[in-house]
């Protein structure tokens, strides 16, 4: 072969290959793009069902509840279930188990979970939510809420211990609390179970009488959960995991958050108050929880409570002379009650423990607004402990207590009623509060017995539930600015708490001028309730937080993820109405030890966004001092390692991979074997 | 569909082609060089002692085209395994529900055609036959464009089929078969004008 040839040939041939090379390369990247950006023959076999929520696992120190699915997902034929004589079809008379069963709302009962529950054919559950709410109520809540973690006990009045007095919540079946082997889910859009009973009634009703055919409608939900059996087990995994493992696989997740709380007058948080100040507490949780993940709009079981708590703190400090006043208020927001009361017994503990600035003994007295949205004819019930007071130093002070909120609602319309002394206080973290030490105090609700909430801890505890009505065809800032009768009935409770708390604090002055503004609760229940991504919310908040808000219904669950949505934008919210503007520069406002100022230990700055210019698109930041802190909501358990503790809260929540839902068609066993039949004769 | 679908597909699709390759290309590992490259030919050539290429040119036609044949294949067919292995099938947007099954038949019906459409081309090249290559191309699109007729599967599958045993046909006799050597292979018998390595 020549030599020359050889060598012209070749470059040729470089060339030619250079040009097939880019050509293979270019064709693998089209192709390769193609397989990523959404496969169409999946899209041709599977419709994913996106606005749904998952039921997870939940440990505490004995039990799990919740759903678990398997590794792979559990698949079933749908059946639709619209009244209960169908079930009998997914229980005995189907030929095709396992089922899928797509539930109505109004049939999601303790009665028909336990017949599910407790058979082989069913492989998973989709609940529809219905709209308008059930009738009848729906609380899949315990009846009697954080037993066993309150006050009362065999050695604190156990004439009251586990609701022998009252259930609180005589609604709850307790379906929370349950531990189910299959995948449940809720589908909140009504369009994606439309699509579903239209598969279904396409493909698997029979006809006239006779079986279904195949090809059949299935439905596929995937929930896997890595724990089991309870927080001790799953905790000591995860601790052997991270010890010994390079790559840890942990299983569960304490629950926890962080509490916010401010002082009326500014203290210094990096020591100990003197002894001899006393404070007054006031508290509201900020948390609520349903059978589904992340479903918890809790409106009447919490995000009334604390705008009415916010309300009263704006009012008080719009009061002149509150820097004077006597004796000093705390405003507390719990986080994470719902799970027996991670926060408040953090709280305790950390004040036994001398790790917080003020001690369990420098309260002077303690109230509490439970749920309040719900008052029957303007009627505010108060509720005490019984066994504290037959201490013969409370029982004044709590007459005191009861007295000044009744002075307090004079010209208002709100009727203070105290419930008969003999019954016992309602689940409360003032309830954490008196194990350790017997305080005087009171909790306010709107019930007088059992709650008057029929949807306690359910995902139909929204703003309906609490009567917010706004008038059609407003924009979302009318809708925003709109005070609804909701709204006015919580300033009013709100104005009474403020000018109790006024003269519980030593003020001597006039209480009338002080009131509590229907726009800002009105604002606050909006924020809180239908969306958090309105126009007050983005000019209180930090300028690098813009995921804070969201366009979707707002959430109250404690979640495993360090500070939600919830506790910041309370946190937010309350520097806003109880802190003032301070004209600093931006480097001061961000870096206050820098500038030498013993003011400055007291309080806490944050530079905000501040509000847009009706002309312009740039908004005009601000600082604001306020005394507002987080203090972190872990239960004590964790802390000290007993997993199994019946003192402290230990609820976890379990890991979990990938947790999604289709639906699809299911060939005939037939087809398959006719498939297989074809293929060994080609071969 | 599960591991049946996954399979009974996989086998109708690549069954035969597998089988041919089974058959005439792995006892020869050059014709497995160039079913794997191609265009490997400059590079034996150099490797070889006498100068001259190994392989025949019509067996490198037929194990070039039945390499491309298989590679067309697997990206048609592996993305639609790989969906077969899941619990669904086609068919609850109003698709057929015979999808994967004419799908794999079409991959085998293109894999036959790959393997013919080289042994004409090569031909074609060798043999300075325009006529042949542009025969090649307008078939391909003929195959491409019966696909339009999907959902209705008789109207792709059996003009396809029909035009690949055409070039089968046509390709057996450029390769220099003729009807009697083919009826003594169906009988048994050896043929005795089988081409020779090298020439």
């Amino acid at each position: 072969m020549a030599a020359g040839a050889g060598w012209r040939m070749g470059a040729g041939e470089r060339g030619r290959r250079g040009a097939e090379t880019l050509f293979r390369g270019l064709l693998f990247c089209v192709l390769g793009c193609g397989f990523c950006w959404g496969n169409s023959v999946e899209r041709k076999i599977y419709i994913p069902l996106n606005k749904t929520a998952p039921c997870v696992r939940l440990l505490n120190a004995t039990h799990q509840i919740g759903c678990q699915s398997s590794m792979n997902g559990d698949t079933g034929v749908i059946h639709v279930v619209e009244k209960a004589q169908d079930l009998k079809w997914v229980l005995t008379d189907g030929p095709h188990p396992p089922y899928m069963v797509l539930l109505d709302g109004e049939l999601f009962t303790r009665e028909l979970m336990l017949q599910l529950k407790g058979s082989s054919r069913i492989s998973g559950l989709a609940v529809a939510i219905s709209k308008p709410s059930p009738a009848q109520g729906f609380s899949p809540g315990l009846k009697c809420p954080n037993d066993g973690f309150g006050v009362y006990s065999n050695d604190y009045g156990p004439q009251y211990a586990h609701c022998n007095w009252t259930a609180w919540n005589p609604l709850g079946n307790g379906l929370a609390y349950e531990d189910f082997n299959f995948p449940i889910f809720l589908l909140e859009d009504a369009n994606e179970t439309q699509v579903i009973k239209q598969c279904y009634q396409d493909h698997n009703l029979p006809q006239n009488g006779s079986v279904p055919e195949y090809p059949l409608c299935a439905m596929q939900l995937f929930a896997h959960m890595h724990a089991v059996t309870n927080t001790v087990t799953c905790m000591r995994r995860s601790s052997l995991q991270t010890a010994f493992s390079l790559n840890p696989e942990e299983v569960c997740d304490a629950l926890s958050d962080y509490n916010v709380w401010s002082t009326l007058k500014p203290i210094n948080t990096s020591s100990k108050i003197n002894p001899l100040d006393e404070v007054i507490i006031v508290a509201t949780r900020i948390d609520s929880h349903s059978f589904f993940w992340n479903v918890a709009p809790g409106a009447e079981s919490a995000v009334a409570s604390f705008v009415t708590h916010l309300a009263a703190a704006e009012a008080l400090h719009k009061v002149p002379d509150v820097q004077m006043l006597p004796r000093n208020i705390m405003f507390t927001f719990f986080q994470g009650e719902t799970f027996d009361y991670i926060g408040s017994s953090r709280m305790v503990y950390d004040m036994k423990m001398d790790k917080f600035p003020i001690r369990l003994d420098n309260i002077h007295s303690f109230l509490e607004l439970s749920q309040v949205a719900l008052r029957n004819s303007s009627v505010l019930w108060v509720h005490t402990d019984p066994v504290s007071r037959r201490n013969d130093s409370i029982q004044p002070q709590v007459e005191t207590l009861v007295e000044a909120l009744i002075n307090s609602s004079v010209g208002a319309n709100v009727t203070l009623q105290e419930v008969g002394q003999s019954q016992p206080l309602p689940p409360s973290s003032f309830q954490r509060f008196l194990r350790a030490k017997s305080i005087p105090g009171v909790v306010l609700a709107d019930h007088r017995t059992s709650f008057q909430n029929r949807y306690y801890q359910s995902m139909y505890d929204t703003a309906e539930n609490i009567l917010m009505k706004y008038p059609e065809g407003l924009s979302p800032e009318e809708t925003l600015d709109y005070v609804t009768d909701t709204a006015k009935s919580l300033a009013e409770v709100a104005t009474v708490v403020a000018r109790a708390l006024y003269q519980l604090a030593g003020g001597t002055g006039n209480t009338s001028a002080i009131q509590a503004d229907p726009r800002t609760v009105s604002r606050m229940l909006y924020g809180f309730l239908i969306k958090t991504n309105n126009s007050w919310f983005q000019s209180i908040i930090k300028q690098d937080l813009k995921g804070l808000l969201g366009d979707e219904l707002p959430q109250h669950y404690i979640a495993v993820t360090t500070l939600v949505n919830t506790t910041q934008l309370v946190q937010y919210v309350l520097a806003n109405l109880t802190g003032t503007v301070v004209n600093f520069t931006k480097e001061e406002c961000l870096n206050p030890e820098k500038t030498p100022n013993p003011e400055k230990e007291m309080y806490v700055y944050t530079w905000v966004q501040g509000s847009r210019d009706p002309n312009s698109t740039s908004r005009v930041p601000f600082c604001v001092q306020s005394t507002v802190h987080l203090t972190k909501a872990a239960s004590p358990a964790f802390e000290l390692k007993q997993w199994g503790s019946t003192e402290y809260s230990t609820w976890t929540e379990s890991r979990w991979k990938d947790i999604r839902a289709r639906i699809f068609l299911i060939a005939s066993k037939e087809l398959e074997s006719t498939l297989e039949a074809i293929a060994e004769a080609d071969i | 569909m599960t591991l049946a679908v996954f399979f009974g597909c996989s086998f109708i699709a690549f069954g035969p082609a597998l089988g041919l390759c089974l058959f005439s290309v792995v006892r020869e590992p050059l014709r497995v060089i160039i079913l794997v490259a191609g265009k490997a030919i400059e590079g034996l050539v150099a490797l070889s002692e006498d100068g001259c290429s190994p392989i025949s040119i019509q067996q490198m036609a037929y194990v070039a085209g039945l390499g491309f044949g298989l590679m067309s294949g697997a990206f048609s067919m592996i993305n639609l395994l790989a969906d077969a292995l899941g619990p669904g099938t086609v068919g609850i947007h109003g698709d057929s529900q015979l999808y994967f099954l004419t799908s794999a038949f079409m991959t085998m019906v293109m894999i036959f055609l790959h393997t013919f459409w080289g042994i004409l081309f090569f031909h074609g090249c060798e043999t300075q036959r325009w006529w042949e290559m542009v025969a090649v191309i307008f078939t391909h699109l003929i195959v491409s464009g019966l696909t339009f007729w999907n959902p209705l599967y008789l109207g792709s599958l059996i003009p396809s089929y029909l035009l690949m045993f055409a070039t089968a046909a046509w390709a057996y006799v450029l390769s220099g078969g003729c009807t009697q050597n083919l009826l003594r292979s169906l009988q048994g018998q050896q043929s005795e004008t089988s081409p020779q390595p090298g020439s």
